[in-house]
């Protein structure tokens, strides 16, 4: 008999020492971090924001966030990525909630470039917090990506009405150009999460 | 691009989003259906950690937090393998680990539990997995801890795990508990997982893992979801 999954369990109040502990200041090293950008990469420098809210919307102090993006080149940087890695960007960030005054992420990263395969660009987005018993995927589109999102074969999945939940929107802020994305776990605008 | 694709997440073995005796679901998970999606390379590629992300101590929780001698409580050794469900070891995977130390307190800053902390014990570590899936780490057993879901509500002893596997697709946060805990059938994120599932959460006691005269052994395979290439195959 085949194994079976072992099941998933809450990400817990107490992740930050140990998932991100550079982050909230513990003294051990972090795997990965907000930043995903360090030193020269070619592509448009972007932060990706945005806040975790609950059904009443009440933002999420403890929730932590996981992003897997390509690189400028739409280059996933793992084996399966067809078109090879680029070995000085990872593509990975986490980041949890408990360190901004309005509970924020903030993701100082790079835009990424379309894949390739008739998707538009985009950012996968894993979404972990205390009361949630398994985590969410989701994913980040970009606003001023209009032609491309709307030849994207996965946002077509989704009824009209609740696309927009997968936009992020850009602002121009004095440190760059910024995309928001808050992410809403219930509540009339229940963000879109995906059965991956 | 890879024509693998991951098998589906088993819905009969993970805890729904909404469980009403755990409280903070009830606003925090979704309550519209997950939409289904095609898998894509954004699924099925992933960060790739292995051994250059764990330091020489990352993997002995005993060692890792000393400050000036070694840390109170029952020392343990935790290992087992990490497969797919067609029970190929998934190798040379990152395995996170934190939990509570020997009294039930965390480092964590919010943690207002009034037992001590330990001065020579953090509570966070890593492993990876050898080529036959294999993981080990030391520590000392958890002491379970109060929190406010319910009158007198007390979590069972635990230690958190977090893999990645071989793609985003695999990904895997849990908890691993210990055999006999007679807080397993009162602890409502336990419960939450359906009867027949929730029991391979419980590590087993193996006097053969045990080192002699050191450290007791429990042993806790995982399962990820199988059919995710490996990077020996593409
Ligand atoms: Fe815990």
């Amino acid at each position: 008999m085949s194994p079976k999954q072992t099941p998933s369990q809450t990400v817990g109040p107490y992740f930050a020492y140990g998932l991100t502990p550079e982050q909230y200041g513990y003294d051990h090293t972090s795997i990965a971090g907000p930043a995903l950008v360090h030193g020269e990469i070619e592509g448009e420098r972007i932060a990706l924001t945005g806040r975790v809210l609950d059904a009443e919307g009440q933002p999420v102090d403890d929730a932590m966030i996981e992003i897997w993006q390509a690189d400028a080149n739409g280059r996933y940087a793992h084996p399966a990525g067809a078109r090879g890695s680029n070995a000085d960007f990872a593509g990975f960030g986490r980041a949890g909630t408990g360190c901004d005054a309005e509970n924020r992420f903030v993701f100082e990263t790079i835009k990424p470039g379309a894949i390739g395969d008739g998707q538009a660009p985009h950012i996968n987005v894993v979404v972990f917090a205390r009361g949630l018993l398994s985590h969410l995927f989701t994913r980040a589109y970009f606003a001023d990506e209009t032609s491309a999102n709307a030849a994207d074969p996965v946002l077509q999945t989704v009824e009209e009405a609740r696309r927009g939940t997968l936009i992020a929107e850009r602002r121009q802020t004095a440190t760059g150009p910024q995309y928001h994305f808050d992410i809403h776990l219930g509540g009339v605008r229940e963000t879109v999460f995906f059965d991956v | 691009m890879s024509k693998h694709h991951v098998r589906q997440r088993d819905w009969q073995s993970h805890p729904p989003y909404t469980h009403p005796p755990y409280k903070s679901t009830m606003l925090r998970g979704p309550s519209k259906p997950l939409v289904p999606i095609a898998q894509t390379l954004s699924e099925l590629t992933g960060p790739v950690f292995g051994h250059e992300c764990v330091a020489e101590l990352d993997s002995d929780l005993t060692k890792n937090g000393a400050k000036n001698g070694e840390p109170l409580g029952e020392r343990i050794v935790v290992t087992g393998r990490v497969l797919d469900e067609d029970g190929r070891p998934v190798r040379n995977t990152l395995i996170e680990v934190w939990q509570a130390n020997a009294a039930g307190r965390y480092i964590h800053k919010v943690d207002q539990h009034a037992a001590p902390l330990d001065p020579n014990f953090f509570g966070g570590g890593r492993c990876v997995a050898d080529d036959d899936g294999r993981y080990r780490f030391y520590s000392v057993k958890p002491g379970a801890y109060p929190w406010g879901n319910h009158h007198n509500a007390w979590r069972p002893n635990h230690i958190h795990f977090s893999l990645f596997g071989p793609c985003l697709a695999t990904r895997l946060v849990t908890q691993m508990y210990f055999p006999g805990d007679p807080l397993l059938d009162l602890d409502p994120i336990y419960q939450s997982v359906p009867k027949g599932a929730r029991e391979r959460l419980v590590s087993t006691f193996s006097i053969d893992a045990t080192e002699p005269g050191f450290a007791l052994g429990y042993v806790f395979d995982i399962v990820l979801r199988g059919g995710a290439a490996t990077p020996m195959e593409t």
